[in-house]
């Protein structure tokens, strides 16, 4: 039952680690970066069966901070379409000489 | 007066006497005023500060006039000298007073700290004071020590008085001079390193005082650097001496391994028990050292050149204190130099040559002061004769009477010059040679008594009795010939041939080169004196007597060179205390002095005989240049040139032309094609074109990271962390 939910978690962490690297387009990189903190909130409940209420502190605080970089990310990505007339990272380049 | 100070300082004494003593043995100095020694040589260091500061102070804040100051640093800062002399009139009376007033300050301790030494009877051991600790290192900790003995009072006496005249005297002879607070602070400046250099307890301290009286002679002959020439004989003199001070640390470290220490007290003691030859290579490479500083063959070289400074630093530094600096080191070191005969019996002949060869070269000489310079290298030979066969307080004995009439002779020279500038200057002709002995002549009429006392110095120098050179001078002679047999010294022998026979040759070289001392320099005085002027009548109407400020050092040091031969009167001559120097030095010098002379001596008709000789001798050198040289005489620019041998010699025998040829540029040649083109050009293309290319590749590296491309920064992270969990999965 514990091993499954943790292979559940690590499945998605993979997941979300292969979009990150693999993906240009900065909305999605940004959803795979949120499913890399879901697949963690899972194993931090898991381990909250075992080791007592603690890990549900982290999960609310990482839903938390989740939220909160949602909402400042994605400010920064409509302005970054602003500007560049795009999302995707390779033309992102402003600090190569 | 002694007596006074010593009270006034006593209840002051609290507070050094609570410093770790060098000494655990009481002595008879302890508590006295001479716990106060340092003062000697922090008096001039305090007065180059003053005068430094005094040198720098219109520099610091330049005026409004526009120098245009992109020029060569030292060109920009001799004109500003020029252009602020008027301004700097406001501090220059406080130059005059700071600059001499030290020195009396320390004439004056000195001369209470002889007296005081006189008061304490017999002090058998040197008064050493360790005032801070310099260079602990292992088993060697070299202090900040001083010692007072017998020979550095003297030392200290010469140095502070005959060094405080020749400050006044620069009063007057620098007065028109734009760096007056400079020239004022190299020459405190030097007395300071000087007096450290014969105070100092161990052998590093001397050489401290060595090189800071080589530094502030290369900052004198260049002081008026803005002439190339002169720049260039400072350096000469510098890297000459670089020579001889090879040699001197050579020497410290081969006495340090031997015996772990390197005071005066501690290293001479400790060397009891070593090896002959030892000793002989620490006497050779000392000696080196001594004949860079004091002008021997082969370094004498730098010496003649050293006259492009102003005429009081040739008095002071060139004549009477600094090159005496070598005789002192080997009275010093006297343990050392007597332990080894053969090195003695070497210095001796070296004397000897160094004397001969350029007494040669100044019968010829037309410059003034290259007369006096050579003269000064001649008697400086006489001196280390005295101190190679062993007659240790002779050397110094003629050290000190030197430095009363040789100091004296160049001050005179000081004082003609002067007032031959003042007579071309008055005439407009700025393009005369104002040293040059061929525009003098008649120069009695109008300097009286730069004459009169130049005379007497001359008649001291040549050997008259009873003025202080025939003393001094005969003192040397008769040991050398007394020594000539029966001593330790003529057993020696030098490259096969015996002692004895050495010692014969000395005597002889020595008694020519006496002839021709007194021809030339009776020479320079016909030729400057008397006959008839040779400055043009336009010139000679500007020629004046120097100022009482500069003819009163002059008096004194008259008066000096004729009472001077008193210091030290020979037996056979009772007209006083006789034998008191050599009594004096007893403490320091005897023991070395009757190793090397044994009990050798002569009986009294014979000395008579020598002593009449020596006398016959000048009497006839004199009689040789009046009848030689009272001819009249064609001005410099009229002059006929000199050909074959005579030319040979007042080209100074074309040493330093071989030695350009022979030495300079092989040097520079090898310097040039080898260390340049072939291994600085190569090295600075592996180093400095490589580490650009390396730095170049790390710089590319680090581009391609930070690419600013986001995609590979995490992919970056990615690998990190899983380097990071293997490492510690697999730990």
């Amino acid at each position: 039952m514990l091993g499954d939910a943790l292979i559940v978690s690590a499945v998605l962490f993979a997941i979300g680690v292969v979009g990150v690297l693999t993906r240009r387009n900065a909305i999605i990189l940004f959803m795979c970066v949120e499913l890399m903190l879901n697949a963690v909130n899972l194993s931090f409940v898991t381990f909250a069966k075992l080791h007592g209420v603690g890990g549900h502190v982290f999960v609310i605080l990482v839903m938390t901070i989740a939220a909160a970089e949602a909402a400042v990310g994605l400010a920064i990505v409509i302005s970054v379409f602003r500007h560049f007339g795009a999302v995707d990272l390779q033309q992102l380049k402003l600090l190569r000489r | 007066m002694s007596a006074l100070l010593a009270g006034a300082l006593l209840p002051l004494l609290a507070t050094v006497a609570a410093q770790p003593a060098s000494i655990a043995s009481a002595h008879g100095l302890d508590g006295s005023a001479a716990e106060w020694l340092w003062l000697l040589p922090a008096l001039p260091l305090l007065g180059a500060l003053l005068n430094g500061g005094l040198a720098l102070w219109p520099h610091v804040r330049p005026a409004r006039v526009d120098d245009h100051s992109d020029g060569a640093v030292g060109a920009s800062l001799a004109s500003r000298e020029a252009a602020t002399s008027t301004r700097l009139a406001g501090t220059r009376w406080l130059t005059s007073l700071i600059g001499p007033g030290v020195m009396l300050l320390a004439f004056g301790f000195a001369v209470a700290l002889f007296f005081i030494m006189r008061g304490a009877g017999t002090l058998e051991s040197p008064f050493v004071r360790d005032y801070a600790t310099w260079m602990p290192v292992g088993a060697l900790a070299i202090t900040w020590g001083l010692q007072l003995d017998q020979l550095s009072v003297l030392m200290a006496l010469v140095i502070t008085g005959v060094g405080f005249l020749i400050h006044v005297f620069s009063v007057g002879y620098m007065a028109s001079d734009g760096g007056y607070a400079r020239y004022f602070a190299y020459l405190n400046l030097f007395v300071a390193a000087m007096l450290v250099l014969v105070l100092g307890s161990s052998y590093p301290v001397l050489f401290v005082g060595w090189e800071g009286v080589g530094l502030a002679s290369y900052l004198l002959i260049g002081f008026w650097f803005s002439e190339r020439a002169n720049a260039d004989a400072g350096r000469k003199a510098f890297i000459v001496n670089r020579i001889g001070d090879f040699g001197f640390l050579v020497a410290m470290f081969l006495l340090f391994s031997t015996t772990g220490a390197l005071d005066f007290v501690g290293a001479h003691a400790a060397l009891g028990a070593a090896s002959p030859a030892v000793f002989t290579a620490l006497a050779l490479f000392l000696f080196l050292g001594c004949a860079g500083k004091s002008a021997q063959l082969p370094l004498y070289i730098w010496l003649p050149d050293a006259m492009a400074g102003p005429t009081p630093v040739s008095a002071l530094i060139h004549a009477a204190t600094m090159v005496t600096a070598g005789v002192y080191l080997v009275a010093r070191a006297a343990p050392i130099f007597s332990a080894a005969p053969q090195v003695s019996l070497f210095i001796c002949l070296i004397g000897a040559t160094t004397a001969l060869f350029a007494a040669t070269i100044a019968m010829r000489q037309w410059d003034i002061k290259k007369v006096l310079a050579y003269s000064t290298v001649s008697q400086l030979g006489y001196m280390f004769v005295a101190v190679g066969a062993g007659a240790y307080s002779a050397g110094v004995f003629h050290l000190v009477t030197h430095a009363f009439f040789k100091a004296l002779l160049f001050l005179g020279a000081g004082a003609v010059i002067h007032a031959m500038h003042a007579a071309y200057h008055h005439a407009h002709q700025h393009d005369q040679d104002a040293q040059d002995l061929r525009n003098m002549g008649g120069l009695r009429r109008h300097l009286p008594i730069t004459s009169v006392t130049m005379w007497i110095a001359t008649l001291a120098i040549a050997g008259v009795p009873p003025l202080a050179g025939f003393f001094s001078k005969d003192e040397i002679l008769s040991a050398v010939f007394v020594r000539a047999q029966g001593s330790p010294l003529a057993g020696a022998s030098l490259l096969g041939v015996p002692g004895s026979v050495v010692l014969y040759l000395i005597y002889a070289l020595g008694i020519v080169t006496a002839l021709l001392t007194a021809i030339y320099m009776t020479r320079l005085m016909l030729l400057a004196f008397t006959g008839e002027n040779r400055t043009g009548e336009r010139a000679a109407a500007g020629l004046h007597e120097a100022p009482w400020i500069m003819a009163v050092p002059m008096v004194v040091l008259a008066l000096l060179s004729v009472v001077g031969g008193w210091l030290n009167l020979p037996e056979l001559m009772p007209l006083g205390p006789t034998q008191r120097l050599a009594d004096w030095l007893e403490p320091v010098t005897g023991g070395a002095s009757r190793l090397l002379g044994g009990s050798a001596h002569v009986d009294h008709s014979t000395e008579l005989a020598l002593i009449g000789g020596a006398i016959a001798v000048a009497v006839l050198g004199i009689g040789i240049a009046f009848a030689r040289y009272r001819t009249p005489l064609p001005d410099k620019d009229h002059a006929p040139v000199d050909t074959g041998f005579a030319a040979l010699v007042t080209d100074a025998y074309r040493v330093d032309a071989g030695l350009d040829r022979t030495v300079v540029q092989p040097l520079g040649a090898f310097s040039a094609r080898v260390l340049w083109q072939g291994i600085d050009v190569r090295l600075d293309r592996a180093f400095v074109a490589g580490a650009r290319a390396l730095a170049r590749a790390a710089g590319q590296a680090h581009d391609a990271l930070g690419a600013g491309d986001v995609g590979r920064y995490a992919w970056v992270i990615a690998l990190g962390v899983v380097a990071l969990l293997a490492a510690f999965t697999l730990r």
